[in-house]
């Protein structure tokens, strides 16, 4: 598959989306719970309580939607600030009660509207990233379509970041790129390798720790040892000393970029 | 008008010594148009007054060394990692051919960081630059930034942070994605040590500049007649397909809607960043 393959398919309307995964790897303990206590309920961004085995969880989603109604309801799964702050508020809880938290990330990019830039989309984003940072319990996230750019980077400062086989992940979209760079949004399938967004291409450049194996649909096996190694990996991090599990994450993105000179 | 332009001169010839009398020679280049207002302004008259229009307060855009120029006491500044460069990491085309058009603007990066002393008080200082690809985030922007607030943490210094950007710089891919969350490390560190960091927003900052360490001074200030959003007017406005409001996303705007928390004018900055540092126990460095 080409890059600008590997997009089409991220963004293919028919594959799994969040609440599909919750779904296939909670099954009814998944409880939702709404709102950021300060303007209202993102429907782009769908969190809740569910167990993993018998570990109690917090699961935090961006959600798509499955059809034009859902797509609606959900601003096809682009958050405004209420969904990142519904986000931190159940993270910050989740810190609390020393609860892992799962992020499944799948997001062509926060809302670029008026209400968000009046609510602070910037700022909320921001917040998130300084402090996931510093967030007291394991955090994984998955991206499990679309990882666009800083509102799926506001879910994704994780111990460990994971992506489906057909996801990506960039710092723009595409067209985007091919737009701004070449005038040419038809250039996006250049853009699209340019900018190294596979899982591929990001597990290669040291930004994700696993690629996933794509369950079509639900695949009992698939989800089986996807949650198998979600456990596994909220074990090792919950053991770990808090100070530890910060350091770690610290490094983590420390290290991307780094410059070695002077 | 007055009453020698009624007087026409009888030919080319007799005109001449005229003009030549009453207009000294200036050359072009000591001219500089306001954007805004439109008057003529001396470019020297334009230095002294911190590169604001005498005429209308119109604040120009000015380069990270012209900024620490009017900002840091005189001879105080000590750039740190000044010698580290971009470099085409992702082979992305056409990115070694920017850099190289970028770097002939005079700055060599997006940032500039370093300490120096601002009213006799000692602080870590970065500053962006907009002539170098207005400001874009890459690799080496984010690990000046970083390096910046590690070396603030260690010495336990506040930090002042001027930013001015674009976004994130797509020809280094996910890699100035990861700036976001690195920076931001850095200024939770500094933050939970118990220091003083303060941003001031200057035109344009957006996109992942504003979703990370803009957004997270514990003061934030801001220049007039900045452009300050995470989606800029353009994205916007081919997203809604409709006409924003002429005041949408400027510094005095973005303080109503309570993100800002003072608009200060470029010729106070001094005097305010040098006032907040004192009160917040920051003395006069130890000579």
């Amino acid at each position: 598959m080409t890059a600008y393959e590997k997009v089409t398919a991220a963004r293919d309307s028919k594959k799994l989306t969040a609440v599909d995964y919750i779904k296939y790897m909670f099954g009814d303990s998944f409880f939702e719970l709404h709102g950021d206590r300060r303007f209202s309920d993102d429907k782009a961004v769908v969190a809740g309580l569910a167990m993993l085995y018998d570990m109690p969880v917090t699961v935090i989603g961006i959600e798509k939607g499955r059809n034009t109604r859902e797509r609606m309801e959900r601003n096809f799964g682009q958050a405004h600030p209420e969904g990142y702050r519904k986000a931190l508020r159940l993270m910050k809880q989740a810190e609390k009660f020393n609860r892992p938290v799962l992020c499944l990330v799948d997001t062509s990019g926060a809302y670029p509207g008026i209400g968000a830039e009046e609510r602070g989309q910037g700022q909320a984003i921001a917040e998130n990233i300084m402090e996931m940072m510093s967030l007291k319990t394991p955090v994984l996230s998955i991206i499990i379509g679309e990882g666009g750019s800083g509102g799926a980077l506001a879910l994704a400062v994780a111990d460990e970041v994971w992506m489906l086989e057909n996801s990506v992940y960039s710092v723009i979209s595409p067209e985007g790129c091919a737009s701004i760079l070449w005038k040419d949004s038809s250039k996006a399938p250049e853009a699209a390798e340019a900018l190294k967004m596979t899982a591929q291409d990001l597990f290669n450049l040291g930004v994700i720790e696993r690629i996933i194996r794509q369950p079509k649909e639900y695949d009992k096996a698939i989800f089986e040892s996807l949650k198998k190694l979600v456990n596994r990996t909220f074990e090792k991090n919950l053991a770990l000393p808090k100070d530890e599990l910060i350091e770690n994450r610290y490094n983590r993105f420390r290290k991307m970029g780094k410059i070695e000179n002077n | 008008m007055d009453f020698f332009s009624f007087v026409k001169p009888k030919n080319e010839l007799e005109s001449q010594p005229n003009e030549q009398q009453n207009v000294p020679f200036v050359p072009e280049e000591m001219w500089i148009k306001c954007p805004k207002c439109n008057s003529m302004l001396l470019t020297t008259d334009m230095e002294e007054n911190c590169h604001i229009c005498p005429m209308c307060g119109h604040h120009f855009r000015i380069n990270a060394r012209q900024r620490i120029q009017i900002l840091a006491d005189e001879n105080s500044f000590v750039e740190h990692d000044g010698d580290m460069q971009s470099q085409n990491i992702l082979n992305f085309p056409g990115y070694e051919k920017k850099l190289e058009k970028a770097r002939k603007s005079g700055s060599k990066e997006s940032v500039m960081c370093g300490e120096c002393t601002i009213n006799g008080i000692k602080t870590v200082l970065c500053v962006m630059d907009p002539d170098f690809m207005i400001g874009s985030m890459g690799t080496v922007t984010g690990e000046k930034i970083t390096r910046a607030f590690e070396y603030a943490t260690e010495n336990r210094l506040p930090i002042i942070v001027f930013t001015v950007s674009g976004g994130a710089r797509m020809q280094e891919g996910i890699l100035s994605l990861m700036q976001m969350a690195k920076t931001s490390g850095a200024v939770k560190r500094h933050s939970e040590a118990g220091l003083l960091y303060i941003t001031v927003l200057t035109d344009p900052t957006t996109g992942g500049v504003t979703a990370s360490f803009a957004m997270e001074g514990d003061i934030i200030l801001a220049e007039p007649d900045t452009l300050v959003a995470f989606a800029g007017p353009r994205v916007i406005e081919q997203t809604m397909r409709q006409k924003l409001p002429k005041d949408f996303q400027t510094s005095e705007f973005v303080m109503q809607k309570g993100f800002v928390d003072a608009v200060v004018s470029r010729d106070g900055l001094k005097a305010t960043l040098a006032k907040l540092l004192k009160m917040h126990g920051y003395g006069e460095a130890e000579k």
